[in-house]
């Protein structure tokens, strides 16, 4: 029984271990270290060899004293069994090492003898190994995305796998992608456009959305019920079959490569999740505060105006971002209407500028770069409000 | 008193919620029914404009003098498949300036040439010419003529709306489109993208609801490709599986896992041998599946970690007394509190699944395999510009949508309120 956990012990140990450090191996590599092997087999042997001297040590020396010791002894070996490599790999091998010991705090060779401790073993590695590989999986493309507006065509050719920046270039030169797509690409005027149609998206999606949404929430009328099924069915019905008839007609009424046009259709996409959203938050404002508007003698457009919008402030700051996010990254319309680099958003100019296979990577990467910023900085500032929206009004794409 | 109490509420009501629920009604509803309309008639993208007269002026010298000039208008039905009714021109001249032997079919009134030229059939083509001459024998202005534009009309039906209808779109769409490999694909990629973004939803959520340091950043950090545009992603992801400088292949090349680099968005089929069994592997449409997994398991993951967060923690305190392990607490307590958010995520992804279109259009373009129903309607409707067709579609995208509804509604909907 204890030799079984201890061998299960050693092997997901070491896995995870090497797993980190291959990761880090990776990551090294793409910036240019000329690593050719991973060699897992002797990293895994000396992870299990790391993880063995470690419950045996057990607590006969204090923890901080033996997670250096082991680590450097690790680093060490590892620099020996490894291609030549610099000093700041060998260092940042040293880190992971000690990260990794200082986890391993918990185990020795008591607390392996305890009841399902193969599970625990297990339950806890995967855990750690699971953070550690959906963090690289997430931020791993966006990485690349950043990195490589920071290289040029030539250098990318030479070496794919290079993505080290060289810093003694100077800032124009750096940035040199970012110059050339507001120069030559007019990237100024997308921005423009993108922002004007998601903020004016915003602004008319939530006149029509409050109203609506509060007499949802709060007046009896007939066919209410009605209503506020379809709103949730509509929602569920695609983009892509809405596109041939209103191409049709956008173009017999002159919408088409209008900014406009494009405005009325990503309102209308976006108001039943507003007014989903937004009539579960008004529903929560207790009643007895708008008898007492009535009372002093308000209609409902002072009801809503000065007592229901001021009291749920933070329920239309997250159905205004989410609006705004869902608009600004929108593809499928702004493909269909937009023929004229005139008119183009963000996302269309981009991919206008895909279809030339001539156009650099750096460049499709720089527009990449500058179409995510704005709502990942959303996102993250606002993080608390977009989380909860998301999750209270259930979702749209 | 309370009567008309209630009819004011009403009122109001209905005030309140018109505006949002006519513009939806215009955006959203009506597209789908129009489908119904069109998908029935024979159009494509060229003839959905309405039909009208058109003119080209061509001026040219027919005198040494240039006291007479040779005016050739270009005449045409700008429609290739309907006919313009009572088609009128008219054109205006400068003082002094009168036609010689002019058309039956046109009058010379006060400095205006007007003709009628009747019904124009699809097609219509005709070069009419007037010869003008100045009456005091002076020369015309080339450029004053040249800039007076003709201007005609003409009436035509809308092509939208007429009323020939044919079930020629349904049967290409079920017999010439091949139809069922079609549908499996879609079928293959909802299923799969949906089932994935759930696992790795549950796995994500497990691991964030676990006691680690730095949780909210995790959070936030899961949910980047979620709420990325898709454009940006789409072509990062292009960029990273490129099979000549790809970052990927020139990795598992460097690191030599594989001899030759793959391209994994360009390659329909890829062989597999697995114990012995060899099969072929939908390669492209197994990448695209992984990315759209990728982009949508945020959202999975989001809604059960919410989940998960409410379950009480007494629950697990409990079973840690009783001696259960991981596993069992994991079986019998996390995931019956988590079904019931799991079968209303696997409809809402299962159909927008069904329905995507950007995330496969910007990584194939519906090449190598990758064809899905929705990328049929884009296929059908502007790049092979049959409107009818793409329409027919977008048809059976519906019906196929609302059954799943009918279904979901029968089988689930009624825990899904419990909710």
């Amino acid at each position: 029984m204890k030799f079984k956990s201890l061998a299960i012990f050693l092997i997901i140990s070491s896995f995870f271990l090497t797993c980190i450090l291959s990761i880090w191996k990776i990551m090294a590599t793409l910036q240019g270290l000329s690593f050719t092997n991973l060699k897992i087999t002797p990293v895994f042997l000396i992870g299990i060899l790391l993880s063995l001297a470690f419950v045996l040590i057990g607590n006969k020396i204090n923890h901080l004293i033996k997670i250096f010791s082991l680590s450097i002894i690790f680093s060490i070996s590892y620099f020996y069994l490894n291609e030549a490599s610099p000093y700041w790999y060998i260092f940042g091998v040293f880190l992971i090492t000690l990260f990794f010991t200082n986890k391993l705090k918990k185990y020795n060779m008591q607390s392996l003898q305890e009841d399902f401790i193969s599970e625990k073993i297990i339950f806890d590695f995967i855990t750690l190994f699971g953070i550690v590989f959906f963090a690289f999986v997430i931020l791993f493309p966006f990485y690349i995305m950043l990195v490589t507006s920071f290289k040029t065509q030539i250098a990318l050719l030479v070496n794919p796998l290079d993505f080290s920046l060289d810093f003694t270039k100077s800032l124009t030169e750096l940035f040199k992608s970012y110059f050339v797509i507001f120069e030559t690409y007019n990237f100024g005027r997308y921005i423009l456009i993108s922002s004007a149609v998601s903020i004016g998206t915003v602004i008319v999606t939530l006149l029509f959305a409050i109203p609506a949404a509060y007499a949802v929430a709060r007046l009896n009328f007939f066919g209410k019920n009605f209503l506020s099924t379809s709103i949730l069915i509509i929602y569920m019905f695609p983009a892509i079959v809405l596109v041939i008839p209103l191409y049709t007609v956008f173009s017999q009424l002159g919408l088409r490569n209008s900014i406009f046009g494009l405005l009325i259709v990503y309102t209308a996409t976006t108001l039943p999740v507003a007014i989903y959203m937004l009539q579960g938050y008004f529903k929560s404002i207790p009643k007895e505060i708008e008898d007492a508007g009535i009372m002093d003698g308000q209609n409902w457009f002072g009801i809503i105006l000065k007592i229901i919008i001021p009291l749920s402030l933070p329920a239309i700051a997250s159905v205004a971002l989410y609006v705004f996010m869902i608009a600004w990254n929108e593809f499928l319309f702004s493909l269909m209407f937009l023929d004229s680099p005139k008119s183009f958003t963000l996302s269309r100019a981009i991919q206008y500028l895909s279809g030339d296979a001539e156009t650099p990577r750096q460049y499709l990467m720089a527009g990449s770069v500058i179409v995510t910023l704005p709502v990942l900085f959303i996102f993250i500032y606002f993080e608390k409000y977009l989380v909860s929206g998301l999750t209270a009004g259930s979702v749209k794409e | 008193m309370s009567d008309s109490l209630s009819k004011l509420e009403k009122r109001t009501a209905y005030t309140l919620v018109l505006p949002a629920v006519l513009l939806v009604f215009a955006i959203v509803l009506f597209p789908i029914f129009a489908n119904v309309w069109i998908s029935f008639k024979d159009i494509e993208l060229k003839d959905i404009r309405i039909p009208e007269p058109r003119a080209k002026k061509i001026v040219k010298s027919i005198s040494e003098n240039q006291s007479e000039l040779k005016i050739i208008y270009k005449l045409r039905n700008s429609s290739l498949i309907q006919e313009i009714r009572n088609v009128q021109f008219q054109d205006k001249f400068p003082t002094n300036v009168s036609p010689v032997n002019l058309d039956p079919r046109c009058n010379f009134q006060s400095k205006k040439v007007v003709c009628s030229f009747g019904n124009w059939q699809a097609k219509y083509r005709e070069n009419f010419e007037i010869i003008i001459q100045n009456n005091n024998g002076e020369i015309i202005d080339k450029k004053i003529i040249k800039s007076q534009k003709p201007i005609l009309s003409g009436k035509a039906d809308n092509p939208l709306l007429t009323t020939n209808f044919t079930l020629e779109n349904f049967k290409k769409v079920f017999y010439e489109n091949n139809f069922v490999e079609l549908l499996l694909t879609t079928f293959y990629f909802t299923f799969f993208g949906t089932v994935g973004a759930i696992i790795f939803g549950i796995l994500a959520a497990q691991l964030v609801n676990q006691n680690i340091q730095g949780r909210t950043y995790m959070r936030g950090i899961l949910l980047f490709p979620y709420v990325g545009p898709v454009v940006a992603l789409a072509y990062t992801w292009t960029l990273l599986l490129d099979p000549n400088s790809g970052t990927l292949n020139a990795l598992l090349v460097n690191f030599n896992i594989i001899e030759q680099p793959i391209n994994l968005l360009g390659q329909k089929y890829i062989t597999m041998s697995i114990l012995g069994f060899e099969f072929k592997l939908r390669l492209a449409l197994t990448t695209v599946i992984f990315f759209e997994i990728w982009r949508y398991f945020p959202l999975a993951f989001l809604f059960i970690l919410a989940r998960l967060q409410a379950i009480p923690q007494s629950l697990y305190e409990a079973a840690e007394v009783d001696g259960a392990s991981p596993i069992q607490k994991f079986i019998h307590i996390t995931l019956p509190q988590i079904t019931a958010i799991i079968s209303i995520l696997f409809m809402i992804r299962f159909i927008w699944n069904f329905n995507k279109f950007e995330d496969i259009f910007l990584l194939t373009g519906g090449a190598s395999g990758t064809r899905t129903l929705p990328i049929n309607v884009y296929q059908q409707g502007f790049a092979v510009s049959d409107i009818g067709m793409g329409s027919a579609v977008s048809i059976v995208i519906v019906m196929l949508l609302l059954s799943f509804m009918v279904i979901y509604f029968r089988l689930i909907g009624k825990r899904a309120n419990e909710v």
